[in-house]
Order: structure tokens, then sequence, then C-alpha cells
């Protein structure tokens, strides 16, 4: 071995290294592309401050007008924060689905298909009938702070039980994970459809915009709850990243190339929850983020997590700032609920993915 | 010869039945073992004891003089590789980006010379920048045994030579790839390492094991030189057919089935 890796070393040298220089290019590309999106973001709304006002309004030159000011109390205080955490709940969403999808080998396999969403909606739906009934009246002022943490806790909840259904002595059971999950979407399902029920006028309007998902009233206090995740879920993404690679060849296989299999299914299934719970406690429930976004990378660069991860929460980021704007946009001075908009265009994406590997598939 | 891994009464129950009953084994640096048996009789369970995967019920596995129970899983994946059956990936990774798994934390720049020449003893070096799940069933496996050349490879740099296990590897190949990939495990068995294959043709088996071992119902029925077991009473009593011995030209002998009803009548 020693002699040939004198003579052959530098083939596999070379492709290692344009490997590792094409991954970085990908990751440069899309925050540049986020950076653009993000300023475009910055110039649209109901009130509408263009480019060429942007600077000053971002507090980069010295200027100072009646102009500027209105400008900057829109900017800072509106829009920069929403923008931020649309960003930020987009790329928590694709991150938790590209490590779903690893962690069940199957890329149809969604936070939202295990009811780790329909979770956190459950808890936030009963938070807003508690609330405004006679036994929650004293908690009615706080449902504003109290909504995120509900849906929060129902996602933790949710995978909680579906771990504890799933595993036993140690091992879980991906099969049994995934059927439990059914039915617990299905549970959560009719708890939901019963406080629809029950809901007046006025609840119903707030259940079901939520469940439609909505990224509008997020200020900066929402925002930073945000961030610490995902900064935690980036950090970790590192460590799991070769071990979801490996699961792809099964449990048994990714244990017999030294994977400790059972602490990296912990590890993902605490990230995914955590994930999922934070970003649909400030966004709602919003679909196909999780699925469209890590598919479509893949058939890009390729399924390796090492890049998929980081690259996912990018491009989340990206599809949502982007779908963000257009929902503050289109029906100006209204709103668009954002989970319309990621179903309208990642459904038929979704489809035609579907579509197209079905072909493949029967080759 | 030094033991490479030793098996002591080893059983493994599953709810009521009992796949493996007091099943012992020793294997040295070097030997290359076949195991045999019928379908059922508890083989593909002694192979993942071995591996430490699932853990009996009583006995005990030691590898290289210490409880398998005591490595953690990388520790393992350093001193024995594992070639399992029906591995299916559902992700488009490329074969080149597959036999790099078995090199774990290194990197592509620190291993790239093995996974060249495992992909190059496989026969699938074209075929490195093609995504798996296009490939064949045969070539999909001879890809899956290149990335376990290369986690032994990765392995022997650190521990020196260790175990390969193989679960039916030949089971999807055509007969060029199956005696390519034979030979390919007894180098390594040359080299040092101990090889323990699950085989079903037993022609193959015969021809390239130096030892034999017939698994039946669980129990571990023979263990030997080939010449000790395969005769056409042990045969009959393994796999209940009747079939001719005879002796190729070389000495070797080599196994002919004939038909079920040659018992049946008696004849």
């Amino acid at each position: 071995m020693s002699v040939a890796i004198g003579t052959e070393a530098r083939s596999p040298d070379r492709r290692a290294s344009t490997r590792r220089r094409s991954a970085s290019l990908i990751i440069l590309l899309l925050i540049a592309v986020l950076a653009v999106t993000a300023i475009v973001a910055l110039t649209l709304g109901a009130a509408g401050i263009p480019l060429s006002r942007l600077p000053a309004a971002l507090g980069l030159t010295g200027e100072s007008t009646a102009m500027t000011a209105r400008d900057q109390l829109v900017l800072w205080s509106i829009r920069v924060p929403r923008i931020a955490a649309a960003a930020m709940v987009g790329g928590l969403l694709a991150a938790a689905g590209a490590i779903m999808q690893g962690l069940f080998r199957n890329p149809l396999a969604d936070p939202a298909l295990v009811g780790v969403s329909s979770g956190g909606a459950l808890a936030a739906a009963s938070t807003i009938v508690f609330t405004d009934s006679r036994f929650g009246e004293t908690l009615r002022f706080l449902q504003t702070e109290l909504l995120p943490l509900a849906a929060f806790a129902g996602s933790l909840a949710t995978t909680a039980i579906l771990y504890g259904i799933s595993s036993r002595s140690g091992r879980t059971s991906i099969a049994i994970f995934l059927l439990a999950g059914v039915a617990i979407t299905a549970i959560a399902n009719a708890g939901i459809g019963l406080l629809v029920f029950v809901a007046d006028d006025r609840q119903l309007r707030d259940i079901t915009f939520w469940m439609l998902g909505s990224m509008s009233g997020v200020t900066w206090t929402k925002a930073a709850v945000l961030a610490p995740v995902l900064l935690i879920g980036l950090v970790a993404c590192t460590f799991i990243a070769r071990g979801l690679d490996l699961l792809v060849l099964g449990e048994a296989d990714a244990f017999h190339g030294g994977v400790d299999v059972e602490r990296l299914k912990r590890i993902s299934i605490v990230m995914v929850s955590a994930m999922t719970g934070v970003a649909v406690s400030i966004g709602g429930v919003i679909g196909f983020v999780g699925i469209v976004v890590p598919h479509l990378l893949r058939l890009v660069i390729g399924p390796a997590h090492r890049l998929l991860l980081p690259a996912s929460v990018l491009s989340g980021a990206i599809l949502m700032v982007g779908a963000d704007t257009l929902a503050r946009t289109i029906v100006a001075p209204a709103e668009m609920p954002i989970g319309i908009l990621t179903a309208a265009v990642g459904a038929p994406v979704f489809l035609f993915i579907l579509l197209r590997q079905r072909g493949l598939a029967s080759l | 010869m030094s033991i490479v891994i030793e098996a002591r009464s080893l059983s493994k129950r599953a709810g009521r039945a009992t796949l493996l009953d007091n099943v012992g084994l020793t294997v040295a640096a070097g030997e290359m073992v076949a195991v045999i048996g019928p379908n059922g009789a508890g083989k593909s369970t002694l192979l993942r004891l071995l591996s430490g995967d699932l853990r009996p019920n009583t006995g005990k596995v030691r590898l290289r003089q210490r409880d398998i129970a005591n490595f953690s899983p990388r520790e393992l994946a350093a001193h024995r590789a594992m070639l399992s059956q029906h591995i299916s990936v559902s992700f488009p990774f490329t074969v080149e980006e597959i036999v790099q798994m078995g090199a774990g934390e290194r990197g592509a720049h620190e291993t790239g010379v093995l996974v060249d020449a495992a992909l190059e003893e496989v026969g699938l070096a074209h075929f490195r920048e093609r995504q798996l799940p296009t490939l064949s069933g045969g070539e999909q496996q001879r890809a899956h045994f290149a990335r376990v050349l290369v986690q032994l490879a990765c392995g022997e740099a650190e521990h020196g030579p260790g175990l390969l296990l193989l679960d039916e590897p030949t089971s999807s190949l055509d007969l060029r790839h199956q005696i390519d990939l034979v030979e390919a495990a007894r180098r390594r068995a040359a080299g040092g390492t101990a090889v323990i294959a699950i085989l079903h043709d037993l022609n193959l088996a015969i021809r390239f094991a130096d030892r034999l071992v017939v698994l039946a119902g669980g129990k571990l029925t023979a263990d030997g030189p080939r010449a000790d077991i395969v005769t056409r009473e042990t045969i009959r009593d393994i796999f209940e057919i009747d079939a001719m011995v005879h002796q190729a030209d070389d000495g070797v002998p080599y196994v002919l089935p004939q038909s079920m009803r040659a018992i049946e009548t008696g004849i």
C-alpha cells in the first residue's frame, strides 16, 4: 500500500480538492443569493423603500430626513426582524426535513409526516381556545407569548411520545416510528378538528390563520428565539453528517461501518423536534419546505449530508424570504398566508419530481 | 497462529424461537472459514453475533481476546468489517461516495488510493461517478464489497489484519465475479485477515475455504477441513438431498446434487 501512495496519490488528491472547492463555491453562491433576496425583500412591502433610499434607511450614510426616519422605523421594527425570522424559519424547516429524511432513509419523510408539526399545531390551537374560555381568562393577556411556547412544547411532546412508542431497550424501530407518526398525526388532526368545531368566529380566524402559516407580527423578541436553535442545529449538523450518510446503508450496516446508531438517532430526533417546534411556533404550519428543498438540492449537489445540511439551511432561508415577500406584496395591503404559497409552489414541484422518479423506477 | 475471534456457547432467542443454540467457534488470523447450512439454520444470526451487531442471550464473543460488548462501534469498525446481504440505498450516492464511506472519518485525499484500489479490485473503476441505485444488483453488491475492503484496509493500517465477515457475498453475482470476490477474500486471508463467509454454493465453499463450519437448526453440527465434511452422508444429513461427491483433477472434491427422489424412494 505504501508504494501505491507514492505513485498514484495525485489523481484522488485532485478529485478531493475539486470536490471541496465546488462545495465551498455552492455555499458561497447560496449566501450571495440569500443576500440579494433579502435586499430585494427589504425594498418591497406595503410601504415601499426604493433601492436608492435603502443605504440611508439602514443607517449606512449620515443622512437624516423625515423620509429616512420613516424608512428606518419601517425597516428596523418591522421588515428586518421579519426577514430575519423568515430566513431562520425556512432554514430550520428545510434542515429538519433533510435530517428526518436521512434518519428514515426516505426522501419523502418530513416532520409534518410523523405529526411533529401537527402536535405543535394542536397545542397552539388549544392555547387559542383555552385562553379565550372562562377558565383561561386570567391568561388571556399572555396569549401572544403562550402561543409559540405551546407550539414548541407540542412538537417536543409529540416527538417524546413517538420515541417512547418506537424505542425498546435502547433501539428505535424506524418502521414503528413512521406508523406511530401517522397515527399521532390523525389524533392531533382530530383534536384540531374538535377545537375548530367549538371555536367561535374570531378564534376560528386565529386558528386558521395560524394553521396556514404566516410571518406577520414577528418582532425582534420572537425572532431571537430562532437564532440559538439554528446555531446549535448548524453545529450539530457537522457531527451527524457522516452518520446520516452511512445510515443510508441501513441501521445494521451503519453500525458495521462504525456509527453509534442509537446515539445518532437520539440526536437526530431531538434536533428535528427542536428545529420544527421552534419554527412552527413562530411561523405556524408551513408545509413542503422540508420536503422540496432537500429533494431539489440532492438532484443538484448530491446526497452527502456534510454539504446537504448547510445548503438546505441556506436554500430554505432563500425560499422562505422569497415566499414571505410575495405573501406580503401580492395582495397588499392585505397579506396572503405563507403556507398557501409554499403549498401552491411546493406541491406541484413535488409531484413533478415524483413523476420523473416514477419514470426512472420503472426502468 | 493468533486467535482473532472466539465465540463460546452462543445462544440467541427471538421470542420463543431459538435461532442459535450453544454454538462455539474460534477463528485464527489468516484462516478462511466458510459457513454452510440450509436456510434458517442460523448462519446470518451467527455472523451478526460475531460482528457485535446482535448480543447473544447466553455466551460470549471475544474479538482479539477482548469481550466484543466492550468495543465502541468505531473501535469495532477498525477491527472487523462486514458485508451484509440486501443493502438498498435510497439516495443517489455515487459508487465512489459509497466506497469512500468505508474510510470512516478519514478524508478523501487520505484514502483516495485505497478507494481507487478497491474499485479496481471489484472491477467498478469505470462506474465510479455512476449513482449506485442505477446499477444492477450484482454491481451494487460489488460496490459494497469495495466499501468493506476499504474499511478493512483502514483498520489494518491501525491495528494490523482484522476480521472480515461476509454474509452470502456471492448471492447476486455472475460466475466470474463470484470467483473474483472469493479470491479477493482469499488474498486478505493470505495477508493475515481472518475471513468468515456464509456461502450457499458448496463447491465455491469447498474450493476456497480452509475450513467448513456446518450449521443446521441453530446448532453447529460439524467444523473441520473439507475432506472430513464433504461426503455423501454429511451432505444428505445437512441438506436432505442426495448428492454425488467426486474429486476434481487436482484432488479437491466437488458436489453434484441429485434429485430428492433418490432419498424418498430409497434408491
